[in-house]
């Protein structure tokens, strides 16, 4: 038997009795991080870190009974040993570290390694098996650092105030949102959030992140106010109603997927600016090569071309089955990706 | 180089119009004229040949790129450009070309003889020294492809508000199959010679579909109807004891289409008429695959030309003795044409569009009815008094389809789509119900909003049954209505059908897979409306 186990419902340890970002109702679940395809709802119990914990509750709800743990703390569960190390992806994000008897698993998450400025840095953990996202596992995803990428939205930030438009930008409410919020040159014009990335603002400020903190966009702001101003909305805002009021403005899109000329044209904004919170190509390996690990498992993202070239490169690589959003990332805050276990 | 790829990198960064225009505009005010010519061929689709064969140029790139063959394949699947795949996959260098575009393109041209080593070696060492976008234009130019989401309207626009001209003219200027090789920038649009314009067709009027009631149209008295034919639209021009026929695709056809050669004598000199190029017997069109097999041949033997007879429904006349009509209202033109039709033994190639008779818009519905027995798509609309526009222009003329074929059908296999559809599951087949097997009849491709491509490649991705390289069978699970214009029987299906323009019109949420349409329904559909096989 294996330390964890990939079940119907979610990555399993059975030494513990305790899954990890479990997608059905389970008694003891560990989250890597608050994203909702990771932190579902209907368990009975949860264990995130200390940053994770005032999301899940403004998501999932204030009544859940939730474990805060802070980064290299150790659990023991049934006899095997847990801890959570920063995975860099998202605030309070982190791979779940498992020992049993010397034998050492890392369930990653999702996670990158460039610096974005909210998020404690990735740090590789010694393990013999890793199980790796691979959601832009294929070379032809390449990110330029962040401060590059920031530079870019800041120039066109500052040619929309000169022609006296607003700055509408997408990227998810928990992450992207706070990293272009906290990186952008707030000298250019006024900076307005949407309620959705507002909600996430609080949360993440009530766990000790010191954000700025920018108004939420709501109807008394005047329109004058808006001309030259930078507003942060989640992709799945773009279809409504109150974005005629911003008029006239410019929009872009700031995502991994930016990275590829097709999606650009079908995201249909007007500047695609390629921002992620996933490891690309080159980190992805990077991080695998870090870990030491004699065996990877791959989920969610382009598996098996990932797993098949970490197989030529002499490793022991194999795909797995999750219900993590992945391959649908580009739409799992445009559109509900309803499972069962979605509807309470 | 770097000025041309600024210029796409301008195009592809913004969805508006105008912002492309300017951008155009800018190129066009600030390029040599030798590069704003090869820019104006290759945005109007006057693209060259590729240089290399594709398995070559995916060989070179990824041993420059270091990455394995199949590797390389996996990833162009995903991107769904070969262009921009070997951009992205090829580490970018910021040094660029400062090379024109019009001298690059020479060198290209030069090269097209050359040995394959010879062509590697150049085009290696192109990818090592672009910039990312300079990368993705080169290659669009070595494979063939070269084709830029642009409309030649905003082309047009922007030579027209940088040489000063009005856009119906520069549009008229860019018709006709000129090569950047012969001409010149100032010869295409700003010379007075006509002598080169010979050939010169005229831009087509269009017309959108009817989508306003009646009484905006006004007294049924005001407009003229006829059939909406379903053939090749095209333009026969006779100038200069030469005759040409262009497609409306500004292609010319005339050596396709050798029953025309005895217009020459039939027409008087300077004459341009609009029409419809279609196979006609006993007085009614033939079935619309009659004419594929026309389409693109060359050698047009006696055997074609007795079993695929083509002639030419006028509808409209450009162009007479010389002098250009189109600001001339409807009913003068058409007199004019009445007058050329009449002409001794011209009527075995060069008919009259017939004008239907209705007083009533309920006639003219009654009319459209009928349609498909007279083998025609529909009807057009258009006013007594309207003058030939340039491209498609609201107000004056409508075409007024007939409804199309419907069918519901399960989706069962999914394959990623290209363009702005890479990395989706957008290219679809669907089935019908043989007793308790499901039949592949058809692929679509369009129908649906992003937002349910959307949906339906989330779909796909968790309801995966197999992989099949690219192409993935899903569930049986989803349900479509298919629409199509036409059906015809086809031995090479397994469904023994072929549709004409399969498309998804709408999706069926309120149907499970159980309640799709059989086979028989199919049958029973080709039964009726099956265009006659051709005889052999």
């Amino acid at each position: 038997m294996r330390l964890l186990e990939f079940t119907t419902s979610g990555i399993y340890c059975a030494l513990g009795d305790f899954y990890i970002d479990p997608w059905k109702p389970v008694a003891r679940a560990l989250i890597t991080h608050a994203h909702s395809d990771h932190a579902r709802w209907g368990m009975q119990h949860y264990v995130a870190h200390r940053l994770s914990v005032p999301v899940m509750k403004q998501r999932i709800g204030s009544g859940i009974s939730v474990q805060a743990v802070e980064y290299y703390e150790t659990l023991q569960i049934n006899g095997v040993t847990v801890s959570f190390h920063p995975a860099g992806h998202i605030p309070g994000s982190s791979q779940i570290r498992v020992e049993y008897k010397g034998e050492v698993w890392v369930a990653s998450g999702d996670y990158k390694l460039g610096a974005d400025g909210i998020s404690t840095p990735f740090e590789p953990v010694r393990c013999h098996t890793f199980i790796s996202e691979s959601t832009f596992g294929l070379p032809v995803y390449h990110w330029k650092p962040q401060h590059e990428i920031i530079s870019e939205i800041n120039e066109w930030w500052q040619q929309c105030a000169a022609a006296g438009k607003t700055a509408l930008i997408y990227g998810y409410a928990l992450g992207k949102a706070q990293r272009i919020m906290q990186a952008v040159d707030e000298s250019i014009g006024p900076m307005y959030v949407h309620g959705a990335v507002h909600a996430m603002n609080e949360a993440l400020r009530e766990g000790g992140l010191p954000l700025r903190t920018p108004s939420q966009l709501n109807a008394s702001i005047s329109k004058a106010d808006l001309r030259g101003a930078l507003v942060i909305a989640p992709p799945a805002a773009g279809n409504e109603a109150w974005l005629n009021r911003l008029q006239p403005c410019s929009t872009a899109g700031a995502s991994g997927w930016m990275g590829l000329r097709g999606a650009r044209r079908r995201m249909a904004y007007d500047r695609g600016f390629v921002l992620s919170d996933h490891a690309d190509w080159k980190q992805l390996n990077t991080a695998v090569e870090a870990c030491h690990c004699e065996r990877v498992i791959v989920t969610h993202g382009y598996t098996s071309v990932f797993a098949r070239w970490l197989q030529g490169k002499g490793l022991q690589a194999e795909e797995a089955r999750t219900e993590y959003a992945g391959e649908l990332h580009e739409t799992v805050e445009t559109q509900t990706v309803t499972t069962d276990t979605d509807k309470p | 180089m770097k000025q041309f790829a600024a210029l796409i990198e301008a195009l592809d960064r913004t969805n508006k119009t105008g912002e492309k225009t300017d951008a155009l505009a800018e190129y066009f005010a600030k390029a040599a004229p030798a590069d704003c010519l090869r820019a104006v061929a290759l945005l109007s689709g006057r693209k060259p040949k590729s240089l290399v064969r594709s398995s070559m140029l995916r060989q070179w790139a990824a041993e420059t790129a270091g990455v394995d063959q199949w590797l390389f394949e996996e990833s162009y699947h995903v991107v769904g450009d070969m262009a921009e795949t070997i951009a992205l996959l090829i580490p970018h260098n910021t040094r660029g070309s400062h090379t024109g575009l019009e001298a690059f393109m020479q060198q290209l041209i030069a090269l097209r003889n050359a040995d394959d080593e010879e062509k590697k070696q150049f085009i290696t060492q192109c990818w090592r020294e672009f910039d990312y976008y300079e990368k993705f234009v080169f290659n669009k130019l070595i494979t063939g492809g070269f084709r830029i989401g642009v409309a030649q309207q905003l082309v047009v626009r922007a030579l027209a508000r940088v040489l000063n001209m009005n856009e119906a003219a520069v549009s008229h200027r860019l018709m006709g199959n000129w090569q950047p090789e012969q001409t010149t920038f100032e010869a295409l649009l700003l010379s007075d010679s006509q002598s080169d314009r010979l050939s010169q067709p005229y831009p087509f009027c269009l017309a959108h579909a009817l989508d306003v009631p009646f009484d905006e149209l006004g007294p049924p008295a005001l407009w003229q109807a006829e059939w909406k034919w379903d053939g090749i639209r095209g333009q026969i021009v006779r100038r200069g004891n030469e005759l040409f026929v262009w497609s409306r695709g500004e292609e010319l056809v005339t050596d396709m289409f050798p029953e025309f050669k005895l217009l020459l004598d039939l027409l008087p000199d300077g004459t341009v008429a609009d029409g419809e190029i279609i196979p006609w017997k006993d007085n009614r069109p033939l079935p619309f695959h009659v004419m594929q097999q026309r389409n693109g041949r060359k050698n047009i033997t006696a055997k074609i030309l007795k079993e695929a007879p083509i002639v030419f429904l006028a509808y409209d006349l450009l162009e007479h003795e010389g002098n250009d009509l189109r600001q001339l209202p409807l009913s003068q033109r058409r007199a004019l044409l009445e007058k050329l039709t009449a002409a001794e033994g011209i009527e075995r190639v060069f008919k009259l569009s017939p004008q239907l008779y209705f007083e009533t818009w309920e006639e003219a519905a009654a009319l459209r009815s009928n349609a498909r027995q007279e083998l025609s798509e529909g009807l057009m609309l258009k006013r007594h008094d309207s003058v030939y526009e340039t491209g498609r222009k609201r107000g004056s003329w409508w075409k007024w389809k007939v409804d199309p074929f419907t069918v519901d059908a399960v989706l069962i296999y999914a394959q990623r789509g290209h363009g702005r559809r890479a990395n989706l599951y957008t290219d679809y087949t669907f089935a019908v119900w043989d007793g308790e097997t499901l039949v592949p009849f058809a692929k679509a491709y369009s129908g649906l909003t992003d937002e349910e491509i959307r949906e339906v490649d989330a779909f796909v991705k968790r309801n995966t049954v197999d992989k099949f390289g690219p192409v993935r069978s899903v569930k049986a699970e989803l349900v479509f209505e298919l629409a199509f214009e036409g059906i015809n029987p086809s031995p090479r299906h397994r469904s023994g059908v072929a549709l004409r323009f399969p498309r998804i019109s709408r999706w069926r949420k309120d149907k499970t897979a159980g309640d799709a349409d059989t086979i028989a329904t199919l049958r029973t559909l080709l039964k009726l409306y099956a265009d006659k096989p051709v005889e052999e």
